[in-house]
Formats: structure tokens, sequence, C-alpha cells
């Protein structure tokens, strides 16, 4: 099957988890230039809230009535849209997923995503090269994941930090089976600052010796150094964090976060728009990045305290960049 | 009638003294009656037996004054909302648009602040104000249109949730500009410690709020108005009490307590974050459940809600530091919630 629209008339559909998420308006942001640019007409739709699984398959519907030349996706439940996304490709729509992969992942078209355990394993080399031998050694970290059904995107960045810093994972698909003792412990932050405070609260304890905190995302990170500033311990505990976005590159510049991986989601969104055009123009469907099997929008470590072989960029650089 | 309420308690031992008989003066008796005339005795029971439980099998790790009041902190917030929603549900209503006011008013101080350029005490102000508004709909809705509470606070909710979201565009302020430009915001983050223990201001308030509600409750025309109306607003009004008054003017205090409770949120997590807050009506609820108040109004005390937002609390922090699995808390929570209300309905049927 080729693409159903003309290629003079070329229409694409954006559906996001929700309208209210910077990660998702930046998202947005970069589809409507790119759109634009093309003159492929966008129409945008998201769920009302995290979760909100009826609202993206209503917009799928929507988009195969509408005749549209392809979808990009960022599935609110990964297994259960599988069957509506099923149903727009046997309509002749390319659909992309952005940001978060569909489970199987060959359940879309093409997959454009950062590298999560990439983004993890930055920190975690980061961290290592920060500490020094002696100090990877005697580590007591804490690691601070977003919720205890431990979704992929959770499990790849937790365990690629550990693995960037040197600890056996045991089994690479979920967190909290690992016996290092360095580990202080797993404690679930929901992704925002109040699970981050009480997360780290938790741990601390448990051992208020921590010196080094994992976390899944920037306003974690932010609850995180609150409750060590209030066990007087802010200035001697290296935080990590993975997303990039401004206020997040903002608590790296002020010494709150150590390091943080970036991601792009305008990229993502800007080259999936391309790539609809690709389609309706002749018919060719994305490629994944080689070695792997999802197209790689890639990650930047940032930080203003760089370590040998970890390549970064400062928070300056990461400020012009947060969530392009 | 077996539902009196715990207001009238004071009165409780004279008129046993006319009901009861000889034969029935068993131990079970007597514990039952204890118990049904200090609607908080459970929970407290319930509370130092945890506390002792954790202690034995932590040691100073948990039974020190630092991971004690680590406690009270940790559960501040939800406690000064589940003040907030043992007034209401003591009138037989409930309020789930609590965390969404409480995080809605948090976010109108920051933005207010900082996008307004208001001095913190003026945004602070109207933070509380918008508060107390949301709050008076409810309770207008609920006491004028008569409509269920279940219904329009389930609307608020959203409503409250929705403009949170839109309005703050999900930004989050950070921590360091709070801390330089209006650390106002930050006040009840602030802490003092005595011997190892530390308590935040936000602790402190907490506390007084729940002093303060008790005396209230059980001491004023209006509480015992509000346990009147819960028990039964028909005969309330017949006695004389505008029951649309009290119930508006509960809903509204409510609101007025879960704007606090965002200034409070603030001082907590350091920055203004749209994000925060969404589970505490269900754990604003859960602590007035566990704390013994009924969820078909005029029974139990505020106090008991605070013994319930603590016993939450040393299950939280003991079984993390146990390093059981997150997923241990929430079961645990689950049959306490149980567990309380079949023990509610014991102490009711026995005393019957």
């Amino acid at each position: 099957m080729t693409g159903t629209a003309m290629a003079q008339d070329v229409s694409a559909c954006l559906i996001t988890k929700t309208d209210t998420n910077p990660f998702f308006v930046k998202m947005k942001e970069g589809a409507e230039a790119k759109a634009a640019e093309l003159g492929v007409t966008l129409k945008s739709f998201a769920g009302k809230i995290d979760g909100d699984h009826e609202t993206q398959v209503a917009a799928i519907e929507t988009c195969i009535a509408d005749g549209a030349s392809g979808i990009l996706l960022t599935a609110s439940d990964t297994s259960a849209i599988v069957q509506s996304v099923q149903k727009a490709r046997d309509a002749g729509l390319v659909v992309i997923a952005l940001d978060t992969p569909l489970n199987p992942i060959d359940a879309a078209d093409a997959t454009f995503a950062t590298d999560n355990f990439l983004a993890g394993e930055l920190i975690g080399k980061w961290a290592a090269g920060k500490l020094g031998a002696d100090g990877v050694a005697n580590a007591k970290i804490a690691m601070l994941d977003l919720a205890v059904s431990q979704p992929s995107v959770d499990v790849l960045r937790d365990q690629g930090f550990l693995t960037g810093f040197g600890i056996d994972v045991a089994d690479g698909n979920k967190w909290g089976d690992e016996t290092d003792p360095r580990i202080v412990g797993h404690d679930v932050t929901a992704g925002n600052e109040e699970g981050g405070r009480k997360a780290m609260e938790n741990l601390l304890a448990k051992d208020p010796m921590i010196n080094v905190v994992y976390t899944i995302n920037e306003p974690s990170a932010a609850g995180a150094y609150e409750a060590l500033k209030s066990f007087g311990r802010e200035n001697d505990v290296l935080i990590v964090s993975v997303d990039g976005g401004c206020p997040g590159v903002a608590n790296v510049k002020d010494g709150v976060i150590g390091a943080t991986s970036q991601q792009y989601p305008l990229q993502m969104a800007a080259l999936g728009v391309e790539a609809i055009k690709a389609w309706a123009d002749s018919g060719a469907k994305p490629e994944p990045t080689p070695g792997k099997d999802f197209f790689d929008t890639g990650v930047s470590l940032v930080t203003d305290e760089p370590v040998d072989g970890v390549e970064s960029i400062d928070s300056t650089e990461g400020a012009a960049l947060c969530w392009g | 009638m077996s539902n009196q309420s715990g207001a009238d308690s004071g009165l409780a031992p004279g008129g046993d003294a006319v009901a009861s008989f000889a034969y029935q003066h068993t131990l079970l008796s007597r514990v039952q009656h204890a118990l049904h005339s200090n609607p908080a005795l459970v929970p407290l029971i319930v509370l130092i037996l945890s506390i002792l439980v954790f202690g034995a099998l932590l040691g100073s790790k948990f039974f020190s004054s630092f991971a004690l009041t680590l406690i009270l902190q940790q559960v501040a917030i939800v406690g000064i909302v589940g003040a907030a929603q043992s007034l209401v549900i003591l009138t037989a209503g409930i309020d789930l648009s609590v965390g969404a006011i409480m995080v809605l008013s948090s976010v109108i101080m920051g933005q207010f602040t900082f996008r307004l350029g208001l001095p913190p005490a003026l945004a602070v102000v109207c933070g509380l104000a918008v508060g107390t508004f949301i709050g008076f709909i409810n309770g207008w809705l609920i006491a004028r249109i008569k409509l269920p509470p279940f219904i329009v606070t389930l609307g608020m909710w959203q409503i409250a949730l929705a403009t949170n979201f839109l309005y703050s565009g999900n930004e989050t302020i950070r921590a360091q500009e709070i801390e330089v430009s209006a650390p106002l915001l930050q006040f009840f983050g602030q802490s003092f410690s005595v011997g190892g223990a530390v308590f935040t201001y936000g602790v402190i308030f907490f506390i007084l709020l729940v002093l303060v509600l008790a005396y209230i409750l059980r001491h004023t025309a209006w509480g015992r108005h509000v346990y009147a109306v819960g028990d039964d607003p028909d005969a309330a009004e017949l006695s004389g009490v505008n029951s649309r008054k009290v119930l508006i003017s509960v809903y509204a205090l409510s609101g007025l307590i879960c704007a606090f409770a965002g200034w409070v949120l603030i001082g907590r997590i350091g920055s203004v974050s749209p994000t925060s807050g969404q589970s505490a009506n269900i754990e604003s609820i859960t602590a007035v459940v566990i704390g013994g108040i009924s969820l078909f109004g005029g029974r139990g005390s505020i106090l008991g809600m605070f013994f319930g937002a603590l016993i939450v609390g040393v299950f939280s922090l003991g079984l993390r530091l146990l390093g059981a699995d997150a997923q241990w808390t929430y079961l645990l929570i689950g049959a306490l919630i149980i567990g309380a209300v079949a023990v509610d309905q014991w102490i009711r049927k026995v005393s019957a």
C-alpha cells in the first residue's frame, strides 16, 4: 500500500499525552514549525490527562476518517493502543511513535525517541568519573525511580545509570533486584517534587551518608535537593538526572543537579513530520538508527563540571537547546 | 438511636449510667463503650502499636526523635488537607477537590508573585482567597442547588486541576528563584530543632490547626451544628440550625484550609509545581477513614484523623526502612482502611 493522499495535499496528525506538559508543548511547536515549512497540514490531538487512552484512540479514528497520510503518536498506553494503530496502518497511514516506543516496538512503522538507556549510562559514567576510583568503591547510592509499575523509560534510565556507574544490574528488565551493597535503596517519586522529597527522606533515614543520587527526572531531583538541604547535606551529595528541560538545566547551572541527560522532543516531532511527508510523496518509510530498533533522536550530557572520557555540553549550551 | 455524635460525648457518661444494666458490664462492653465515647481512641491505639512494632523491628533508626518528627513532616500536608476533609465528612459530605484546590492555590501564589509581580504577601492572600472562593462555590452548589457533594466536588476537582495546568502552562517555578525573591512563599518550610527532633513551621501549623478545630468542633455552637447537620439535617433544621449556612461555611473553610496546605506545600518542596498533590483527595479520605470518622457523617473526631494520618506515615516510613517494596505500603494501608471501617461498625453495633 502506498500513501492515499496526493503529494500536494499531505496532512498529518500529532497525538500527544497531554496539551499541558511542557515536553509535549515543545513537541507540538516542533511539529507545527516543520509542517508550515513543508506545506503539510497538521492537526494536533491530546489526551485530557496523562494516561487518557480513550481520547487517543478516538484521535486515531478521527485521523483515519480525515484521510491523513500519517500519525505521530506518543502513546499513553503502549500496549492497548496497538490495535488502533494497526487499524490506521491498514488504512494506509504511516504511524510513527514519538518518545515512547509501543509494545511491541514494531507495532508502529517507526519510533523516534531518546535512547533512554544511553541517557542513564551517560550520567552513570559522569558520576563515576566525578567520584574517582576510591569514591566509586565507597559510594552510597540512592535510586529515585518513577513508579512501582516500572514503566520502560524508568527501567532503561535506572539500569543505564547503574551500568554506566559500573554496577551489575542483575535482570536488566527490572530495577530493584541488584545486590550491590553500594545501593542504599530504591524509592518511587511519581516524577514530581513532592515525591522526590519524600523518597529522598526515606532513603536518608535508611542511611544518612548517601552521597550519590540518581533521579528519574529533574522535578524529582529538585525535590530530593530540598530533602538533602533539610539534612544539611546539599553540598556533599552528587545528584544526577535525565530530561534536559529548561528548569532542570537552570538547576545544573545553580549546582543543584550535577549532570543531566538532555532529550530533544522538538527534534523528534520535526523529523516525524518530515518522515510523513516522505511517505506521502514516495512511499518511503523511515529507517531506524543502525544497530537499534528505533530512530535515535540524540541525547547530550549537560554539566558544568565535565569529566574525562564523557562528552558533555555546558549549562549555557544546554539552556539554548533545552527541549529543542 | 445508636448514632450518638462525638460532639455530645461530654454527656455520654451520664446517659450511659441511665441506660446500662448490671449484666452488661462485661469487659467487652466497657471497652466498646470507651471506644464509642472516644472516637479517637482506636486510631491512637493502632498508632502506638505500630510505632512500637516498627520500633522493635528497626531500633533507633526508627525509634528516634529525628525519625518520628520526620514522619510528622511527611504527613503534614495530607494531614492539613485531611483536616479540611474531616469537616466536610462530618457533615456527611465528601470533598474530592481538596488536592486540586491546594495545588491551584499554590500555583496562584507563585504565578501572581513571579508573573504578575505582586508582592509575595499579597499573592499569598490571593491564593488563600481563591481557595476559599472555590470552597464557597462547592458549598453553595451543595446547600443551595441541592446537588450531591460527590458530584459537585468531582466536577470541581477536574475544573480546578484543568485551571491549574492551563494557567501555569505546567511550568515549575524553581526553588532557587523563590528563595531569592519571595522567601515568604517558603515560610512553612523553615525548621527548628529541639534535641534531635526537627519541626518545620508547616508541622507546627498542622498541629495547631488540628487542636483549634478540635476545640471549635467540641465547644462552639458552630461546631455542634456541623455534627448536627451531618447526623440528621432535618432534625438539625427543626431545632433551629441553619443547615445551608453551616454547609456553605464548612466547604468555604475547607477551601481555605486547602489553600493553606498549598502554601505549606511550597515550603516543603521548595518550588511551585503544578504536578503536586494529585492524590491528596484519596490520601486525605484515607486518613479520615483510618481516623475513625464515619463517612455517613456526624460521628468521629478530628484528633482521630490526626492519628490516622500519622498511622499512614508510620507505615510508609517503617516499611521503607525495612526495605519492603513500596507496593506493601499500599497493600497494608488498604487493609487498614477496611479494618478501620469494620471496627467502626462493630463499635456502633455493640453500643446499640
